[in-house]
């Protein structure tokens, strides 16, 4: 199977902070990755990475066979970002918000409106196209910046943090909508704090203070630990590590 | 009062925190005297013009005709006290005097030696500056007309003197103006801003969920900001003195006292913008708008009230610096004291009473 | 004891009815959580409570004040955490602990004894002089509770206080709570875990603005209507479809198992044929207890 993110001894350095430190990962094409880890533990910084946004400080990595140094423009085109920031314009509607964020994906006229038409259908988007994106509630926010990072159809998704603050019923219809994604072959690449979410992923990362701990199908870490559930093995695994300053 | 402290210890250590801001509050002021200092003459139309006519003639009213047909005089609207030109303009009845000796029309006949006297207020150096010129102007036609083409009357000349600003320099004119504007900039502006800071960051609902009532909250927040505003104040009237050399004739006790009140005018404008916002951009952007922009466009600092249409003559009532601006340049350049500026005074006072009033009254800090 | 009583509270916003007649009581020594979809009316709620909206009808009381009228008396009592991140980023740890420990009127020498104590619990003292907006999002959100605690008050209400902190950071963030409960304090917090409901003494369900339903959490499960059977097999896309084409039970992906629900009284054996038809082994499954958030998921459903 090919592979959608390899990374090795990836290292971002912020004057003498180092916020990611020799991370290695491979993410297969396809697969529902959860990037796990203790707030401040430089998940962000590494997404950021890995999108073409932050030129890293050593290391070598390839998204979507791009080389993330050389590359980035071609990565960018290639791969789907939602970030943790709210990324919509609030005064512009659904379908502005879509059709400004398909233009600058230079996506042809034509295509674009049936694209947007399919998008806001499948996530059952339709009634609230026509309304500001800031007047929405949070949940429906999440599923419109979801369908502009799916306009120019990637073959990576990265996701940071996509539902927090989202209620449980929401949360489950949102990752709904992620694993039919996942079956049509889009490899998911994800942040989250519900560990609920985590273990629907195929395999999870744990990384804290800029190094990733573990890597493994949850189910695995959960028994290598001897723990009830995941949120357990994800505290006992921080707790060793000393604390998450 | 503690808490008040509490509230403007924490507003100073924002405004150091944040260096850039703080460099703007202090080089603005300074860069804008510069330009404003060095700034071009405008046109200058219906200048009030007293007319001391001891002539009496035929050819002595013809002149004066002359001056308010011209289109650039008009008279004043009470008769001039006969015996002191100096007094009619500190009065402000008018902007010039002009002086005509008995003979002149002996003189327009005879082509003997006679000379016009014209005194003009040079504290607003747009005006005083047109007057010279315009009033050379109409002096040339009035000779013009009375003589065959090409013969020229070397007989009558008009002596101009200029009270007050006699060098016309639009410095001095403009520089007491900055100080309004300025001091309505820091004190609106910023104090919408800050208040609509907290609103947006969210911190003013755990602000108002501490036992502190909404008046303490706004005091303790325009403190700091009433200091940064006399600190401008300040700074600019010691660049002005020392840099252009601007003269300052008055009371610095009475200045500093009319600045409190006007600034107290421009805080409760500030307070009152930032009850209609929610946020910052949108603070900045009405303050500028309702505060700043009417201090320099509608005062009198650069375009002169009279030749305003009518709307707007009315809504420059009620804007503080229109009146700030009189007050700060009789006391400046003038030397002016309560005797001749009580007017100014009264509908300053009012004026910020009814606003305070207002903002006052609006202010009730709920968050939805 | 009760300390916080509200009833009949309603508040609209134009047309749109934020709350819709609640009413609720909060005691000394319990921690009440507030569960609801996006929008429910929870913080609405909240800010009434905390005096920082006028609501249209109903009554609150805090220790017998009424919030309407006494709010500067209530003050004191109170400690409110809000939703956004309400914290001056530009000012340090102690900087923000010391300007709201000023305005409860502490004086210094009280601020440093109550510092220590706050620096013990929340882990901050090493970030003393960090300013706010650069701590992690876990940090920030015990800063915050710190400044509402400053005051030692006896009536805590957070809105989502740990939504986007790590399980970790939630996990030492409850223990605080679960300390202020034995100290007797009042806690009414809002959340979107459903782990952290687990831990209330009382939850409430809430739906646009109404109360769907109140009770411990072992109360609440107990209102969980039909059966729920855990199948152990991957939660495939082809195989949740295959379940979902079942009529009458519904399944959802669990882990990395299935959960089928049925209806009523109805039991898995009547559905036994048509799992077998899709290839599933009737034998791997089992019946579990319901969980806190199947009820959840039933109410907010109807």
């Amino acid at each position: 199977m090919e592979n959608a993110v390899v990374i090795d001894r990836l290292t971002k350095k912020f004057g003498d902070f180092t916020a990611v430190d020799e991370i290695g990962l491979t993410v297969q094409k396809g697969e529902i990755f959860g990037f796990l880890g203790a707030n401040g533990a430089g998940k962000t910084t590494a997404i950021r990475m890995l999108c073409g946004l932050l030129l890293p400080t050593s290391g070598s990595g390839s998204v979507g066979g791009f080389d993330i140094y050389k590359e980035t423009e071609r990565i960018k085109k290639s791969i789907g970002y939602m970030s943790q920031k709210f990324s919509l314009y609030q005064d512009l509607t659904g379908d502005e918000n879509l059709w400004f964020y398909g233009s600058v994906y230079q996506i042809p006229r034509r295509d674009l409106r049936k694209r947007m038409e399919e998008l806001t259908e499948t996530l059952g988007l339709s009634e609230f196209t026509n309304r500001p994106a800031g007047s929405l509630p949070v949940g429906w926010r999440q599923r419109l910046a979801l369908a502009t990072a799916l306009l120019h159809r990637p073959k990576i998704l990265f996701l940071d943090e996509p539902t927090a603050g989202i209620d449980p019923v929401f949360r489950r219809r949102f990752w709904e909508i992620l694993y039919r994604l996942a079956d049509e072959g889009t490899t998911l690449f994800v942040t989250t704090h519900y560990m609920d979410e985590a273990e629907f992923c195929r395999r999870i990362s744990i990384m804290h203070q800029g190094k990733i701990i573990e890597v493994g199908k949850p189910q695995d870490l959960i028994a290598r630990y001897d723990q009830p559930n995941l949120q357990e093995t994800f505290i006992t695994l921080i707790s060793q590590e000393g604390g998450n300053g | 009062m503690d808490k008040v402290g509490y509230i403007a210890r924490k507003e100073v250590r924002h405004i150091l925190r944040d260096p850039r801001s703080l460099m703007i509050a202090i080089l603005i002021p300074i860069l804008m005297t510069l330009l404003y200092g060095y700034a071009i003459n405008l046109d200058t139309k219906n200048i009030k013009l007293a007319v001391l006519d001891f002539d009496r003639t035929v050819d002595s009213r013809e002149l004066v005709a002359k001056f308010y047909n011209s289109g650039y005089f008009l008279e004043p609207e009470t008769t001039p006290i006969l015996s002191d030109p100096e007094r009619i303009l500190k009065s402000g009845q008018a902007h010039a005097v002009l002086i005509m000796p008995s003979g002149f029309a002996k003189a327009v006949t005879n082509f003997s030696q006679y000379e016009l006297g014209m005194l003009i207020d040079g504290a607003d150096a747009n005006v005083a500056a047109a007057t010279a010129s315009y009033s050379r102007i109409v002096m040339g036609r009035f000779i013009e007309d009375r003589l065959p083409s090409g013969f020229e009357l070397p007989g009558v000349r008009i002596s101009q003197q200029v009270l007050y600003n006699s060098d016309l320099e639009s410095s001095h004119f403009f520089v007491p103006g900055l100080i309004a504007v300025i001091l309505m900039m820091i004190s609106a502006l910023l104090t919408s801003v800050t208040i609509a800071r907290e609103k947006e960051t969210g911190t003013m609902e755990q602000l108002l969920t501490s036992p502190v009532s909404p008046r303490q909250i706004i005091i303790g927040k325009v403190i700091p900001y009433i200091a940064l505003a006399l600190l401008d104040a300040v700074l600019i009237l010691v660049f002005a003195v020392l840099h252009f050399g601007v003269p300052f004739a008055g009371s610095v006790t009475l200045l500093l006292f009319f600045g409190l009140i006007y600034i107290v005018a421009a805080l409760s404008l500030g307070i009152l913008i930032s009850t209609l916002v929610a946020t910052q951009q949108v603070a900045m952007m009405m303050a500028q708008l309702v505060t700043v922009l009417p201090s320099v466009m509608l005062s009198g600092y650069i375009f002169e009230i009279k030749n305003m249409p009518a709307v707007l003559r009315y809504v420059s009532h009620i804007v503080p610096a229109r009146y700030f601006i009189r007050i700060i340049r009789g006391i400046m350049l003038k030397g002016s004291d309560m005797s001749v500026l009580w007017g100014e005074a009264a509908f300053l006072v009012v004026l910020t009473v009814v606003l305070l009033a207002i903002a006052s009254k609006r202010f009730q800090l709920k968050i939805g | 004891m009760s300390i916080v009583e509200v009833s009949n509270l309603y508040k609209t916003y134009g047309p749109f009815e934020a709350v819709d007649n609640f009413s609720f009581s909060a005691n000394k020594g319990e921690i009440l959580s507030l569960v609801g979809p996006d929008g429910a009316g929870k913080t609405s709620i909240f800010r009434a409570v905390c005096g920082l909206i006028k609501y249209d009808s109903g009554q609150i009381k805090i220790a017998s004040f009424d919030v309407s009228r006494d709010f500067e008396k209530i003050k004191p009592l109170l400690g409110y955490m809000p939703q956004t991140f309400s914290l001056y980023p530009d000012l340090s740890v102690e900087e923000n602990l010391y300007f709201y420990a000023g305005l409860f009127g502490l004086k210094r020498q009280q601020f440093d004894e109550k510092k220590k104590l706050l620096y013990q619990f929340s882990g901050l003292g090493p970030f003393h002089n960090r300013h706010a907006g650069a701590l992690s999002g876990g940090m920030k959100q015990k800063l915050a509770l710190s400044c509402a605690l400053v005051h030692d008050p006896e009536v805590f209400v957070l809105d989502e206080p740990t939504t986007g902190v790590d399980p970790l950071s939630r996990r030492q963030f409850w223990d605080i709570l679960k300390n202020l409960r034995a100290e007797g304090s009042a806690i009414i917090v809002s959340t979107p875990y459903i782990d952290e409901l687990e831990l209330s003494d009382r939850v409430i369900f809430i739906y646009r603005g109404s109360k769907m339903a109140e009770g411990t959490p072992g109360e609440l499960v107990q209102k969980f209507v039909g059966q729920v059977y855990q199948l152990d097999l991957l939660p495939t896309s082809e195989r949740m479809q295959q379940l979902n084409k079942i009529e009458g039970i519904t399944s959802r992906r669990f882990g990395a198992s299935v959960h089928i629900y049925t209806r009523g009284s109805h039991t898995i054996e009547e559905y036994h044929d048509d799992l077998r038809r899709i290839g599933i082994d009737p034998d791997l499954i089992t019946p579990v207890q319901p969980e806190l958030e199947d009820t959840f998921i039933q109410f907010m459903g109807n």
